[in-house]
């Protein structure tokens, strides 16, 4: 068998230099049977029993995800503010969204842009309230691990020099998903039944501060909660204490985004694609289009007014062998019109799924496309996603 | 009967010169989930070390490679309806082909059963 699948890191440290970073809570994933891969620069669990019981247990019940590799970013104006300082059009500069309308502890989903509108990475934005445990007036932001570096440079190089940057590394993030994270965290955090979907606050437990918001990325009610790294492992404890939660591995948090619908930066989005390309004109705010003052924006509205010429779309592969990452959609001609970029296997439907850029003349629901993989040709219907519904609380 | 295994977790059944093939416990252990197998067709003929079969985990297609050369005569028609069969058992129900092996010699590079315990512990 290849050996690329079958080789993971879990065995002892061969005491040379680490060149992947362990995370706050390495230890506990490898205690409770977690198999460590490298990912995004760090060691990460894969799995522990298995994707597909994880990914189903997600769905019926509350799974537990480490997903401290991501970055949180805190925005605020340097004090003493001159007059005329703007953090919010200054985050405007550089995303299409309406940040200067986001209300204190809303959370908006928003795409950091280049300057000719290719996404450089997508992310969730909040207004910190009054009350938070940063103790920042200002922004705190959630952007993908592997990108958070870049992104950080980005904008220390397009944000006018009063807008500060906190990078909370110490600070670790804990997702938990799933119909029953509620009843879980309620029992240990008083008061989370509160928030709704794309809304977070401050809480404490055990006397520790958290900021919790309720959202994710596996179509499913839940929760990610942003803690202290050191208070990581007893909240982690605490959480798996509870009967309706177990830990899941990346590996299902893949399958559960896939079913979701929900784009994976690097694989689905990257900077040769916009925000309509990718399907994701609803990060376009109102006033923003209006406005038309977003990187990009000439371009953008444009393929909004006149339909893209390539765009996202979901895919019911037929038979059962997954078509992954990197297979071609064939067009009429027999030649390679577009790519998959996400594929697999989707736990709850029993049957393969992938996400795809198509032509837009084969872009329609219920339109037959044809994918070839290794030399095989497959057949798919494009299909509206999500492919399992969201579950959101609202 | 004779079982040979592979440093790519492949295990081969040798009785005469015909050969039944199949992944080891250990890699479907590693794989997990195992919700697609494609076998090759009667007929086709395999070189040690070459691509012989395509095994999918939910979240990854793996490479399963003949354990030695020779031609298909029969791919495992029970795991089109049920790839599970290798889960839950590798090493016998799970068998993905047969061959007929065209240059026994071949054998002799492959590890016994408890030459790939030694390996499998290694790993």
């Amino acid at each position: 068998m290849s050996e690329a699948d079958l080789i993971d890191d879990t065995g002892p440290d061969d005491g040379g230099e680490p060149a992947i970073l362990p995370l706050p809570l390495d230890a506990w994933h490898r205690a409770r049977g977690g198999r460590m891969v490298e990912f995004a620069g760090y060691h990460m669990p894969v799995q522990y029993e298995g994707v597909m019981p994880e990914h189903l247990w997600v769905r019926e019940s509350a799974g537990l995800f480490d997903v401290s590799h991501m970055g949180q970013l805190l925005f605020r104006i340097e004090e003493p503010a001159e007059a005329g300082a703007d953090l919010d059009g200054a985050l405007e500069s550089v995303l299409p969204g309406d940040i200067a309308g986001l209300k204190q502890g809303r959370q908006r989903y928003s795409l950091l842009l280049a300057e000719d509108g290719g996404i450089l990475d997508d992310l969730m934005v909040t207004r910190l309230p009054d009350e938070n445990p940063f103790d920042v007036r200002g922004l705190y932001m959630v952007v993908n691990g592997a990108t958070k570096f870049d992104d950080i440079a980005y904008f220390l190089d397009q944000l006018p020099e009063d807008v500060l940057i906190n990078h909370m590394e110490d600070q670790a993030l804990l997702a938990l998903q799933g119909p029953k994270a509620v009843d879980a965290l309620a029992r240990l955090v008083s008061g989370v039944r509160d928030l709704v979907f794309m809304t977070a606050a401050a809480f404490e437990w055990d006397g520790k501060p958290l900021w919790i918001a309720r959202s994710g990325y596996t179509g499913e009610d839940g929760f990610e909660i942003s803690v202290d790294g050191e208070h990581a492992e007893a909240l982690a404890d605490a959480l798996c204490e509870q009967p309706e939660v177990k830990p899941i591995g990346l590996g299902a948090r893949d399958s559960l985004r896939l079913e979701a619908g929900l784009p994976l930066y690097g694989h689905d989005l990257d900077e040769t694609i916009t925000p309509v390309v990718a399907d994701l004109g609803f990060a376009l705010s109102k006033r923003r289009r209006e406005a038309a003052d977003f990187p990009g924006a000439e371009r953008i509205l444009a393929e909004r007014e006149n339909g893209p010429a390539v765009k996202r779309v979901g895919l019911l592969v037929e038979g059962r062998q997954p078509v992954r990452e990197g297979a071609a959609v064939l067009g009429a001609d027999g030649g390679e019109h577009g790519r998959v970029t996400s594929g697999g296997f989707a736990p709850s439907l029993g049957a393969p799924i992938a996400m795809a850029y198509v032509p837009a003349a084969l872009a329609a629901a219920g339109t037959r496309i044809q994918l070839s993989q290794r030399g095989k040709v497959h057949h798919a219907t494009v299909t509206a996603m999500p492919f399992v519904p969201h579950r959101y609380v609202r | 009967m004779s079982r040979y295994f592979t440093e790519d977790h492949e295990w081969v059944d040798v009785e005469g010169d015909t050969g039944t093939v199949g992944i080891t416990e250990f890699a479907q252990g590693q794989l997990g989930d195992i919700v697609f197998v494609e076998v090759p067709e009667a007929g086709k003929a395999l070189t040690k070390g070459g691509d012989a079969a395509v095994v999918e985990s939910v979240k990854a297609a793996s490479d399963v490679y003949a354990p030695v050369s020779g031609t298909v005569t029969e791919g495992n028609p029970a795991l089109a309806d049920n790839p599970a069969l290798v889960n839950e058992d590798a090493e016998g129900q799970g068998w993905f082909f047969k061959l007929t092996l065209s240059d026994p010699s071949e054998l002799s590079s492959l590890m016994d059963e408890a030459a790939y315990a030694d390996f499998v512990a290694k790993q």
